[in-house]
């Protein structure tokens, strides 16, 4: 052992290093090449993914030459407003830690505060322990992570949650990444409040939001999925949703998307069904017509505002 | 005459082999997890092979994926307990089976005096045996 270790040390600077072999024996290029295809736009959160996947990557190799022995920090943070991503590109990086071999098993518990926090006094430590034992060798992805800081209940036990948060975060960093998720301003307002999990924190990513004509190839995406697709007339229509959609409240990017979708699908059943006497076939059942998507209400309301 | 050198108490899977390092009880964890059974933590210090009633650590832990977190259990129990022993038994909820299906000891006290065999008169010139552990002549909670 010993041995071994000396002669990795005497290894000479010059020492060729196969990154691209090392690359290809993790698979992790596979993952990320899923990652670009499946999820659209989202630049700079791609760029920073396969920039963590980087860092991650030649770690390992530095490790193979003992010229580091502590395992990065992992812990990430993402933020963006909902509907943009954040909980799919967390389970993608599961699986690109798990097969970079920082996440033993590479699974993604996906809580929200009330799996944290108790509710009566000696409640939340248990609960919280036991939400981390089971994302022990994998992620545990905490949406909505601001929550659990409530400065205006000073009898809240969020602060007792996050407290063992942090601890598992420091001394168990080969067992369990922690991701947090939540809109900008206020993680923002969190990590003031909680300097400690700020600087436990390695990674932060920022989740734009997606412009129309992303959002629509999301939608294309989305219906190819569930075997449905636009007639040219339908795809057209929903050209014309989408920036009306986005100008109403509470517009929620990709997941807005996906019940307007539901919703034309719900429309395109009544149609058939209306249409009794006619004969049907197969493309009927899988294509979305205009009139499935112009008789939205949000055609009526966008335009009046 | 000595059967037993050293006292140790032998129950459970592994009893007669040296103690389990960390990483064998942790591949045994591992295995109990991949076949989907509840793994928990257990403590006494009435080491009698009779005595079924040890105490909970804790919650036993369903749905966890790797050993990590049950290490952290055990390692906790040794903390709060370092002279008992400690036992982890995995449950397996399968309907028909419904019971512990493994169970072994990952710490024991430093001093294990063992036990005394007993006998009783009996009714004629019958014997009755028993035995009988040196250590829970003291209350609980003093015994080692």
């Amino acid at each position: 052992m010993s041995e071994a270790k000396q002669t990795d040390s005497m290894l000479s600077d010059d020492t060729p290093v196969d990154l691209k072999a090392e690359l290809e024996a993790s698979n992790v290029q596979e993952v990320l090449d899923k990652l670009d295809r499946e999820l659209i736009g989202l630049k700079p959160v791609k760029t920073r993914i396969s920039e963590i996947a980087a860092l991650l990557l030649v770690d390992r190799l530095r490790k193979k030459f003992a010229l580091s022995s502590e395992t990065p920090t992992l812990h990430m943070n993402f933020t963006g407003n909902p509907g943009t991503g954040k909980t799919t590109v967390a389970s993608r990086m599961a699986e690109i830690l798990h097969r970079l071999g920082y996440a033993r098993e590479g699974h993604l518990v996906s809580v929200t505060r009330d799996d944290l926090v108790g509710q009566y006094i000696g409640h939340t430590a248990p609960k919280t322990r036991e939400i981390i034992k089971k994302a022990m060798g994998g992620v545990l992805f905490i949406d909505e992570a601001y929550y659990l800081y409530k400065p205006e209940n000073e009898r809240d036990y969020g602060a007792e949650s996050i407290e063992i948060l942090l601890q598992v975060m420091e001394n168990n960093r080969d067992d369990l990444v922690v991701i947090l998720a939540g809109y900008k301003d206020r993680m923002d307002k969190f990590f003031n409040s909680n300097p400690g999990m700020r600087s436990r924190i390695a990674h932060h990513v920022d989740f734009p939001d997606y412009s129309a004509d992303e959002l629509l190839a999301i939608a294309k995406l989305m219906l190819a999925q569930q075997n449905y697709r636009f007639s040219s007339a339908g795809e057209k229509a929903f050209a014309e949703y989408i920036p009306l959609r986005m100008k109403l409240e509470h517009f929620a990017n990709a997941r807005s998307i996906r019940n307007a979708l539901d919703r034309a699908r719900l429309r395109q059943a009544n149609r058939l069904f209306a249409s009794s006497g006619k004969k049907l076939n197969k493309s009927d059942l899988i294509t979305i017509e205009a009139e499935d998507i112009v008789l939205s209400r949000v055609f009526g309301e966008g335009d009046k505002k | 005459m000595m059967t037993n050198p050293g006292n140790r108490l032998t129950q459970g899977q592994f009893s007669f082999l040296p103690d389990l390092t960390d990483e064998q009880i942790s591949a045994q964890i591992k295995y109990a997890l991949k076949n989907g059974w509840a793994v928990s933590v257990e403590y006494t210090d009435d080491p009698h092979p009779r005595n079924t009633y040890w105490e909970m650590f804790g919650m036993p832990m369903f749905d966890l994926k790797d050993p990590a977190g049950i290490m952290m259990e055990i390692n906790s129990c040794r903390k709060t307990f370092p002279n008992h022993y400690i036992r982890v038994t995995a449950f397996n909820s399968i309907r028909g089976v419904e019971s512990p299906t493994m169970s072994y000891l990952v710490n024991r006290p430093k001093i294990e005096p063992g036990f005394g065999l007993s006998r009783q008169e009996g009714s004629g010139r019958s014997v009755h045996y028993t035995i009988h552990s040196y250590a829970t002549d003291k209350p609980e909670g003093e015994r080692y």
